[in-house]
Order: C-alpha cells, then structure tokens, then sequence
C-alpha cells in the first residue's frame, strides 16, 4: 500500500464517508425522517396558523411573519441535535471505529457536520416549501437563495453548540432533558413568535444575546421581506457566531475520549 | 523473526490505581497472542494503549515499529481492532460499514470491493452483508466486527474478549476464523480473554496478567509444565491399593501417592511412557489393573499456579474492585 499523509487537516474522502453515513441514516430511519418533518408543519398549521388569526391585519403579523419563525426552529433543533448526536455514537460504541481511524480528528467531525448541516437544511426546505403551499408569499427568488445562506450559517452555529453541549455534558442520562432545557428558551426568545420590536427593553436585551435572533430575522428578511436588523448585521453576527461555536466544537471533539 | 509489538515498562494509573503495571513484552510477527486474566486484571487497558485509544502514563510501546504515542496515526493505519464492546453502526447494514471502514483507511473503489467481496467470502458472509446490523444475530454481528478488522490487511489485529457473550459453537466457530486468519493472511493477531479454552485453543503464547503485571509469558505447553507433575490414577481390580501404594514408594518417577476414591493418584515424572512401565510394575506384582488414566495440567492448573487463585473465585473480588475505579471513575468527569 502506498504510504498515505494521513495527518492532514481536510481529508477528502474521510469527509465524505462521515457525509454519507449522516444521510444514510438521515434516509434510513423513516419514523425520524417523518417526525422531523410533522413536527414544524404541526407547529406551522397548529400554532403559527391560528395565531395569525388572532393578529392579523392590525398587526400586520400574518403567517408570513411565522413561517420564517417555524424554518429557524426546524434548524434549530436538527442542527442541534445532529451535534449532539455524537453523544449517541459514543454510547454505542461507533465512535471508537470513528475515532481509531487514520483519519485527522478535524476531518471527521467535518464531514459528519456537514452531513448533520444537509439533513437540516433539507428538512427547512421541505418547511418552506409547506409554508408556501399554505399561503406564505416569498418575496423574490433571490431573497429565497439568499435565505439558504442564513440557513448554512444558523446551522453551523447551532452544530457547534450541540457538539459542545455533548461533549461537556458528556453523560448520556439526563442529557435530552438538560438540551431542551436550553434548547427550547433559545427557541422562545429568537422572535419566532413576537416581533422584538413590540417587546420591552429588558426582554430585547436578553432576545439580543440568542443567536437564533439574528438567524430568525434574516431568515424573515430574505424570504419574506420583514426584518427588525439590517440584514449584513444579521449575517456578520451570525458568521462570528457560527465560526467561533463551531471551531470550539470541534476542539471539544478533537479532545473528546473515545471510551 | 520480527516483532510486531515491542513494549518497556509499560504502565498506566487511574487516579492511584495501577491498572497496568510495568508490562515489558514482545509479540512476534505472525503469531497469536493472548492476554489471559480474570476481568478487571489489565489486559483490556493493555490492548487499548496499544490500540492508541488510552495513552499510558508511563513506558513505552511500539506497533509495528511506531510509536503509540508519538506516531500514533503510523499506528492506526497498521492495525485492525475489534473492540470488546459492538463498535458497528446498527443502523447501516453489514455491507455499508464495511464500506464506510475501507473509505476511512483511503481504500480506493476498486480495492475497497475486491477486499469486501475477500472478506465476506472469507468469514463466510456473503448474502447477509445488505441486512440492517440490528438485525443479525450476536455471532454473525461479531463476524462482521472481526470481518471489518482485518479489511485494511493490518499488520496486526487486536480482538478484545473476541467471543464473550456468544455461545459455544458460535465461539467454536469464530476461533475457526481467526486461526483461519492467522494461517491464511499471516496476520498477527493479539486477544484478550478470560475463557481458559480460548487462550489454551487459539494462543501460540499467553500472557498470564494478574492486576495489572505479567505473572508468566510462555507457550500454553510450557505454561502447563511449569505447573510441573503429570497425574496418573490407576484403580486395581481386587482393591489391594495399600500394599500396592507401599510397593509403588521404591520408584523414583513417582513423587507422590495419594489414595482417593478407591483409586490411587499418582503425581509422576515423564508422560505416556511411564503408563507401560507402571502395567509391567503392577503384572509383575500380580496385580490387575481394572482402569489407568493419564492427566496433563490444564492451562487452568497453571493460571491457579501462577496467580493463586481461579478466574472464578477472582470474580468476586474484581466486581467489587471495579465498582470502586467506577465511582472513582464518575468523579473524574
């Protein structure tokens, strides 16, 4: 066999296989593929949809306003979880294969990252598409390209948290319930259901500091037009945001004990 | 002949316990290898520092002349494991875990299915590789683990605690499937065990481990003559054993005579050639033997030789001994 660098950062083929086996799971689970995908629509036709019944005209707080709202949810908890989800390869024992490999530490986590990010997306996509399906109006075709940027980054942010919250925690009993513990007030204060502006200035300040704030609002600015921020505001907040979670993730990882 | 593993003074503590213990050890090229010892003893912290997964506190150890520590990824390219724990993705099939493993060792596409297509025919797979892991037994599971070790042509391929929780022909079978490994793909191979059987069946030398030191390394055959005296019992047809007992004092070769069961056992010096000598003995004595039975040490007589103690009665003990590094264990993370 021919002597292989295996030392290197970005390790191509690695990547993809740690790619591939996120989707195929992704795929192969149908309960989870489906849960995935009723879970906002219930939110989306349960909640958002009588909601904006109640608002409505006078306050301009339509279902366009929520659906952006239920698309960052969506990539909330699927890019939180698929970062977390290394917890789950530990306790059965499948990070040990991982992680003997000769493959660099950062590659892995990388390519299953990536594969965490696609299934998220997609799932947003599908919510999209639902939403549109149910009156939402988009406001341009590259607004909608542009939201799948915010999508990325909202995504990146969120795996990088998941990773770090699974690789401090660390322990799988009690774990989901200390992640919705987390999980659900960075949900709730994002604005998915409130414009921030309407809100007094003490909760503002506390919806400043969620990240999902800024990925919710951008969301809303390039699908449907409404947003609290300017929009490069939301982007540069979200790509420091994203950058830092992820690069201390992924440490968290390279450092993590595969036994 | 080369070694394969090379350690010196290999040591690793968890929080002031001593799980491995100056261990100084060479594995030659070609053989198999066994760590015996009751759990708990060390072998597995042993085979995971050579793995690269633990690093040790103190010595040193070289997989095929790297490092552990230093050329850790020099290792892992060299190696295959298949840990004591599943470490198979239970929701891809047999087929598409081998797939992922060839991808993570920079298999190419054509290597990666001639060596798949090699390796089911070799464990006998073929036909259960595009079924959900979940779904196969424990054994066929176990196959794919040892199958999937060995895809890269390692060097050397470590299995720990190989069979534990199969049942006995499944183990039978798999032991089948290492020596077939060894045999027909020389590669080392290097296991733990606590089942006597497996080490005595499959081990060209064992490491007799007892917390955490090597207390003999040795062929099985050479373990089990340390133990020292062969046993023959022999009963005679009149029941006359008392004078035949102090007739049987003037030879040399008998060390000793005890009577039990109507039976006389007798710890002897030398094997099969003594068993002649002692029919003519008793003829010319006129005694008629009714039965006469030769007993070689077992590799449990050695194992309770060198360390004092049955791998059963240590059991106990050891629960209790982990329970502690466990609570101790909590507390570090």
């Amino acid at each position: 066999m021919p002597a292989i660098e295996v030392t290197k950062l970005i390790d191509p083929l690695p990547i993809y296989t740690m790619w591939l086996r996120e989707m195929k799971r992704f795929l192969r689970v149908k309960a989870r593929l489906v849960s995935s995908v009723l879970m906002p629509f219930l939110f989306l036709a349960f909640l958002a949809l009588p909601l904006s019944f109640i608002s409505g005209m006078s306050t301009g707080i339509d279902l366009n306003f929520f659906a952006p709202g239920i698309v960052g949810m969506t990539l909330l908890f699927a890019a939180t979880m698929s970062g977390a989800s290394v917890i789950w390869d530990k306790e059965f024992g499948f990070l040990k294969e991982v992680l003997v490999a000769p493959v660099n530490r950062f590659s892995i986590i990388l390519g299953r990252s990536l594969g965490g990010m696609t299934t998220a997306i997609i799932q947003a996509l599908i919510i999209v598409g639902i939403a549109v399906a149910m009156g939402v109006e988009l406001s341009s075709g590259s607004g909608f390209l542009l939201s799948i940027v915010f999508m990325i980054l909202t995504c990146a942010t969120f795996t990088g948290f998941g990773l770090i919250l699974a690789t401090k925690l660390g322990d799988t009993e009690g774990f989901m319930a200390i992640m919705n513990l987390i999980v659900f007030p960075i949900f709730f204060l994002s604005g998915a259901f409130f414009p921030l502006q309407a809100m007094p200035a003490w909760l503002r300040y506390i919806m400043y500091i969620d990240p999902l704030t800024y990925g919710v609002d951008g969301l809303r600015g390039t699908l449907v037009g409404i947003n609290a921020f300017p929009l490069w505001l939301d982007f540069v907040v979200l790509l420091v945001l994203s950058i830092a979670l992820a690069s201390l993730g992924a440490y968290f990882f390279s450092k993590m004990e595969a036994d | 002949m080369n070694n394969i593993i090379e350690t010196e003074g290999l040591t690793k503590e968890f929080d002031g316990l001593v799980a491995v213990n100056h261990i100084n050890l060479n594995v030659e090229e070609g053989e198999i290898f066994g760590f015996l010892g009751p759990n708990g003893a060390g072998k597995t912290t042993a085979i995971k520092i050579l793995c690269t997964i633990l690093n040790p506190t103190s010595g040193s150890a070289k997989v095929c002349g790297y490092d552990v520590v230093q050329q850790r990824e020099k290792v892992r390219e060299c190696i295959g494991i298949v840990f004591q724990d599943s470490a198979i993705d239970r929701f891809l099939t047999g087929k598409e875990n081998l797939d992922f493993h060839a991808r993570m060792y920079h298999m190419n596409a054509e290597t990666k299915e001639e060596r798949i297509a090699e390796v089911l025919d070799l464990l006998e797979l073929k036909g259960k590789e595009n079924i959900k892991v979940n779904d196969y037994s424990g054994g066929i599971q176990r196959r794919f683990e040892v199958a999937r070790g060995f895809m890269n042509h390692p060097k050397a391929l470590f299995l720990d605690e190989p069979t534990l929780g199969l049942d006995i022909q499944t183990r039978r079978s798999l032991w089948d499937y290492i020596r077939m490994l060894n045999e027909k793909e020389g590669i080392t191979i290097i296991l733990t065990t606590h089942y006597i059987e497996e080490a005595d069946y499959l081990c060209r030398r064992v490491a007799i481990i007892d917390q955490g030191k090597i207390v003999a390394l040795d062929t099985p055959e050479k373990l089990k003559e340390v133990v020292g005296l062969n046993l023959i019992s022999v009963q005679i047809a009149r029941g006359e054993d008392d004078s035949l007992a102090n007739l049987l004092q003037e030879i040399k070769w008998i060390k000793n005579i005890e009577l039990c069961n109507g039976s006389l056992e007798l710890s002897i010096d030398g094997a099969e050639e003594r068993i002649p000598e002692l029919i003519d003995f008793a003829d010319n004595h006129e005694f008629v033997i009714s039965s006469i039975e030769l007993h070689k040490p077992s590799l449990e007589d050695a194992y309770l030789h060198y360390t004092g103690k049955t791998i059963r009665e240590e059991e106990g003990s050891v629960k209790k001994l982990w329970k502690a590094m466990m609570t101790r264990g909590r507390g570090r993370r």
